[in-house]
């Protein structure tokens, strides 16, 4: 059964991609969609089944892969409550992405290609998360890297395109170094790869210290900070994030599935996966919260300032990823998974109902030309308004209803505050900030895109569909276009999710926060951070309704009631807008302390010390040398016999005073 | 098979291919030479087929005693066995590789890549001390013609450099073996493996054979005689430089300086370890600023070889290992990529990146393979580069943490400069009328790429086919080397009790403290 899930989309996407322009769109199509529909079709029960208690955790060996001295590691499947929730996740979004992009890709050349990456993808995460030994899922940690590269880069013939492939790419890279570093010092602590025997060993290793980079540090600090530096590159967590907003590069439905739904929540999967040896150091998991909640933070105040609607997302994805850290840091993992397992459907909703606006808008990203969508496409339009309701968690604290995100952004919060430690409030603090600012700009991307008058004949794209400029449309600011609402394989995707957006949250926060027997040991399950939980003070719980109420607020003063206000607001503060909109100047940064000085040094040890210092030195040098020795040797040859009797005599002498010094 | 002379045959069949091959006409030359290569690559499959995994240590041995102790003695091991495979498999590409593209002298090109591979299985299969010397010296030969002949416009500069460093090193290590064969008094290669030299004499012998190794291998800053010799060699010139000449250097280091001096390369362990670093580095650095095709592959071998080298004296079973794989899976990878590079010559003539761009548009069967190829170059799990550099790495972390490091920035660096080529050769729109015009692959380069893909992808996904034969053989090794190997720099203490009892005082309070 396992193996059908995993194996099927890998068969769809060998048939869709080598078949290619042989077998056609349809076929490709079809066949790579029909894969991921079975796989979903067969996740569901296993999820159910754990959920009700009549499915075990196994282990499915498949095939030998490396067995080197003590180190070995083959190819097999786990499954466990923790797998189940990530394959329901990843074969639902990714069901439904494969339908929708059949709308969405419909006029590309190239559609055959993309289901098969798709199907790739999916089948690399699946690898990751069944994986019952660290190399297994460092293969499905670099194979949903490489679907990603490619779909990122799917329209390689934009230079931004293949150049955000490449940046996604290398940016992980470093994280991944973090990751190989964590498995080799696990193998040389642990002397094994397998995730069971090294979390069921973890504790007695807890206090040891050990020599890394000639430092004498804690054992289970120093893995558990190596192995997180690869979840943050794959999970895009402050200063390995710079990789995720570039990535908005590739088609909408890519985004959603990879960049929101799965790939990205991929390091939140391994701290829960490796909680057990996560919980050995206090160091490592202070460090995870602070990480995470900086995160949050930091993603949530550029979110504010973006105009295109991608990035606006992408960078409230990276904030939301930040929750997740720090839940994990406090120790709340179960309250982690299931922001994870809540995010996955309000987030593939917002990207797939940007898709859908995009779509209608004729490819226009910018904010700043929509308006006024709400009557034109109401499917869409209802749908983004679920997503929004879901991520800025609205709901009824006193009657414990509300969307989504209510039950697990709130858990996370409440989690944080209940840890008692200064970095869990640290973290508390961070999490209310950024829960206002995501209130703020998730209602400011609703009120430009629905609200307000259409803007939208300033928008390049339209200007050149209704063939006019904005000074012959004269008052009518739409240029006669009329936004059409998507067809129904995309539409059906998004219905499908604004119920997850709606109803997950309600039908499974019992199962995921509250119940060790759901978890099964799974994960790390600390009940008494669980019943503090529920125990915070009163204020605790209303903090985060009241906040989403004052960034609606917010949002609704200066996108509705006063649209001049953020003009103002930007002519007061002019230097944090422009901090803010350049994204904190990371990219900058980067550029000058790695990117840059990298050709640098590449070009001088080229020149000056490939052909400068050794070629001139080396091989060249000894052929001057020669050439040189044989111009004196030349001279040597005079011909005159005194010159020869002398030398002859000269070596005469040293011979007999050698002989006789002897 | 007991008893009959594979080993020979496989050396004899090349050599008589190549002795028909001068004096026949170009296209029957290039039939004698396919064939004469099948036939042994045919012979390969026999002997790994009937290899005993498990069995004696040295199989399919013949001796013959000549004169002054010298003999003509052939015998491998699993660690051999697995070269040979790789040279047989690569020579019927290779000659694919030029059947188009080779149109002056071609029976005397077919001729030297015959003698090539003759004296590349000699180099694998020698039991003779100087059996060895003379197969190892001899390759040059060839090697020094093909690029000298058949060549680019600066190839005299480029093969002069490439005979120059590899003489002066092989110089030194001849005077060694002299020592050697003097005080052990035997040229078996098997017995002095055994053979415990004193130790002060170990350090001079272990840098005599050094210099020989190093610039074969080749390590920085002896390494600078490989771009240019790329550069300038044809396509499958280029192809057996770096899928088995390359090679040479690592099995040098495998079956003669570690074995045979297990002291000194435990105590100069240290010098290879800061050559390698900085080659990672510096290589990988230079890799990314190339406008030459061919260059950058260069570069980025020394950088692939720079890992194999920190893996070898690693003392352990995983870097022992894991060097072999990075050897095999570098020898199809980058010839792999060598013959990408050499596809896209023969259309265009250039190989300046800068000439090419939206290949994947035009040829995106070639792009896929070249893909595939670039990833299995940066290590991506599920090829053959992954499994190479993950137990390499593995294994030189065992023995330091700063060297494990600063080798697997690597993968990033790596990452950089492949998939930046890759986006200029592949991505991005087609700039160039000619590039843009080029056909995808035809039956013949189907047949070049498709089992070099194959094979990355089985040893990816199952290694075990390749690991299982040489098992028996690093064991030995890594046995012979316990006594001399030094510690790592981990020392892992025992966890402190009462360290961690306060440990979990601490989290008690913690939790105690959550719970008002």
């Amino acid at each position: 059964m396992i193996e059908i899930i995993v194996f099927a989309p890998l068969l769809a996407a060998i048939i869709a991609g080598l078949g290619n322009r042989m077998i056609g769109n349809m076929p490709a199509k079809i066949v790579t969609t029909g894969a991921l529909f079975l796989s979903c079709a067969l996740s569901w029960p296993i999820f159910l089944g754990f959920m009700t208690g009549s499915e075990t955790a196994y282990v499915d060996p498949v095939l030998k892969w490396v067995q080197s001295g003590g180190m070995n590691f083959d190819w097999s499947l786990r499954v466990d409550t923790l797998t189940a929730v990530m394959l329901v996740v990843i074969t639902s979004v990714s069901a439904l992405v494969h339908l929708y992009s059949w709308g969405y890709m419909d006029e590309d050349p190239d559609q055959p290609r993309f289901f098969a990456y798709l199907s790739l993808f999916t089948f690399a995460m699946l690898m990751l998360v069944t994986a019952d030994n660290l190399v297994q899922m460092f293969f499905g940690w670099e194979g949903v890297g490489l679907a990603s590269y490619l779909l990122i880069g799917f329209w390689f013939k934009k230079p931004s395109a293949s150049a955000a492939a490449i940046k996604a790419f290398v940016v992980n890279r470093v994280g991944d170094l973090g990751f190989m570093m964590g498995i080799f010092g696990v193998f040389l602590v642990f002397g094994t790869t397998s995730i069971p025997e090294i979390l069921d060993r973890a504790p007695e290793m807890a206090g040891s210290t050990i020599g890394f980079l000639g430092m004498r540090v804690d054992t289970m600090t120093v893995l558990c900070l190596l192995l997180f530096i690869g979840a943050m590159g794959k999970s895009a967590q402050l200063g390995l994030h710079t990789w995720l907003p570039d990535a908005m590069e590739g088609p909408t439905p890519v985004s959603a599935l990879i960049h929101a739904a799965t790939m990205v929540t991929a390091g939140v999967f391994m701290v829960c996966r490796l909680s057990p040896l996560f919980e050995t150091s206090q160091t490592a998991l202070t460090f995870v919260t602070f990480i995470g909640a900086a995160t949050c933070f930091f993603a949530a105040t550029i979110g504010t300032t973006q105009t295109d609607i991608k990035r606006v997302i992408a960078y409230s994805t990276c904030s939301q990823l930040g929750y997740m850290f720090f839940a994990a840091g406090v120790g709340a993992y179960g309250a982690a998974m299931f922001h994870l397992f809540t995010h996955a459907f309000f987030k593939a909703l917002l990207f797939l109902g940007a898709g859908s606006v995009i779509h209608a808008m004729h490819h226009e990203q910018d904010m700043r030309y929509y308006g006024g969508l709400r009557k034109q496409i109401p499917i869409t339009f209802w749908a983004m308004m679920a997503g929004t309701l879901a991520i800025t968690g609205v709901g009824i604290w006193f009657l414990h209803i509300g969307f989504a995100g209510f039950y697990s952004k709130d858990a996370i919060l409440e989690s944080a505050f209940a840890s008692g430690s200064e970095m869990g409030q640290f973290a508390f603090v961070m999490g209310i900030v950024a829960a206002l600012l995501t209130s703020f700009y998730s209602w400011r991307l609703m009120f430009l895109t629905f609200w307000g008058k259409p803007r939208w004949i300033e928008s390049e794209h339209i200007q050149h569909t209704v063939h006019k400029t904005p000074e012959e449309a004269g008052a009518d600011t739409t240029g006669g276009y009329h936004p059409h609402e998507s067809p129904w394989v995309m539409l059906t995707p998004l219905v499908i999710l604004s119920l997850g957006a709606v109803f997950a949250g309600a039908i499974w926060s019992h199962s995921f926060l509250d119940s060790a027997e759901f978890w099964n040991g799974s994960i790390f399950y600390n009940e008494h951070l669980i019943h503090a939980m529920h125990n915070v003070p009163t204020w605790v719980k209303i903090a985060p309704g009241a906040v989403m109420l004052i960034g609606l607020l917010i949002a609704w003063n200066n996108y509705i009631r006063d649209p001049d206000a953020p003009a103002r607001f930007v002519g007061m503060f002019g230097g944090i807008y422009t901090f803010l909109k350049n994204k904190w100047y990371f990219d900058e940064l980067y550029n000058v302390i790695f990117v840059k000085p990298a050709f640098w040094l590449g070009r001088k040890f080229w020149k000056w010390g490939d052909v400068g210092t050794i070629d001139r030195f080396g091989p060249d040098g000894a052929a001057w040398v020669v050439a040189q020795g044989s111009r004196y040797a030349q001279k040597v040859q005079t011909g005159y016999l005194y010159s020869y009797a002398l030398v002859m005599l000269l070596g005469l002498l040293a011979a007999i005073s050698w002989i006789m010094v002897r | 098979m007991d008893g009959f002379p594979i080993l020979s045959l496989m050396l004899l069949v090349p050599l008589v291919g190549a002795a028909i091959c001068f004096f026949v006409p170009a296209q029957t030359a290039r039939m004698v030479a396919l064939v004469a290569t099948l036939v042994d690559l045919a012979l390969g499959v026999v002997l790994w087929a009937s290899y005993d995994i498990g069995g004696a240590q040295w199989q399919f041995v013949e001796r013959a005693e000549l004169f002054a102790g010298f003999s003509y003695a052939l015998g491998i091991d699993g660690i051999a066995l697995m070269l040979i495979m790789l040279s047989v498999f690569l020579m019927p590409i290779c000659i694919g590789a030029s059947w188009n593209s080779v149109t002056k002298r071609v029976g005397e090109y077919m001729a030297a890549f015959l003698m090539m591979e003759t004296l590349m299985i000699g180099v694998f299969a020698a039991q003779d001390l100087f059996l060895f010397y003379i197969f190892f010296e001899a390759g040059l030969i060839p090697m020094y013609l093909i690029i000298g002949i058949w060549g680019g416009d600066n190839r005299i500069y480029a093969s002069y450099k490439f005979f120059l460093y590899t003489l002066i090193g092989s110089v030194l290590m001849l005077i060694a073996m002299f020592w050697m064969v003097r005080e052990a008094g035997t040229t078996d290669i098997p017995t002095l493996m055994a053979t415990d030299f004193p130790a002060g004499a170990q350090n001079w012998l272990w840098l005599a054979f050094f210099a020989s190794f190093a610039v074969k291998m080749p390590m920085w800053p002896v390494h600078t005689w490989l771009p240019d010799a790329h550069v300038q060699a044809p396509t499958a010139g280029s192809v057996i430089l770096a899928g088995v000449l390359l090679k040479m250097g690592g099995y040098g280091f495998i079956r003669f300086s570690l074995p045979m001096f297990p002291e000194a390369s435990a105590n100069l362990a240290w010098v290879v370890f800061t050559m390698s670093m900085i080659a990672v580095v510096y290589t990988s650095l230079v890799a990314l600023v190339q406008h030459d095709m061919k260059k950058l592959i260069a570069y980025s071998s020394v950088a692939h070889m720079a890992i194999v080298c920190m893996a070898l004296f690693s003392f352990n079973v995983q870097g022992l290992e894991g060097s072999m794989i990075v050897m095999l899976s570098h020898g199809l990878v980058s010839g792999a990529l060598f013959l990408a590079v050499g596809v896209i010559y023969d259309r265009l003539h250039t190989r300046e990146i800068d000439r090419y761009g939206g290949l994947a548009i035009n040829m995106p069967k070639y792009s896929l393979f070249f893909l595939l190829f670039t990833m299995a170059s940066i290590g991506l799990p599920g090829t053959s580069g992954f499994v190479g550099e993950f137990l390499s790495l593995a294994g030189v972390y065992q023995i330091s943490s700063w060297v494990a490091l600063i080798g697997t920035t690597g993968i990033i660096l790596g990452a950089a400069y492949m998939l930046y080529l890759y986006r200029r050769v592949a991505f991005g729109e087609q700039k160039n009328a000619d590039a843009a015009a080029m056909p995808d692959l035809d039956k013949r380069e189907w047949a070049m790429m498709l089992p070099l893909a194959a094979a990355v992808l089985w040893m990816g996904v199952y290694p075990e086919s390749f690991l299982a034969p040489m098992r028996a053989d690093i064991e030995w090794l890594d046995q012979r080397l316990e006594a001399a190997a030094p510690a790592g720099d981990a020392h892992l203490s025992e966890p402190n009790p009462e360290a961690a009892a306060e440990h979990h005082g601490e989290e008690a309070a913690a939790e105690g403290g959550s719970h008002q």
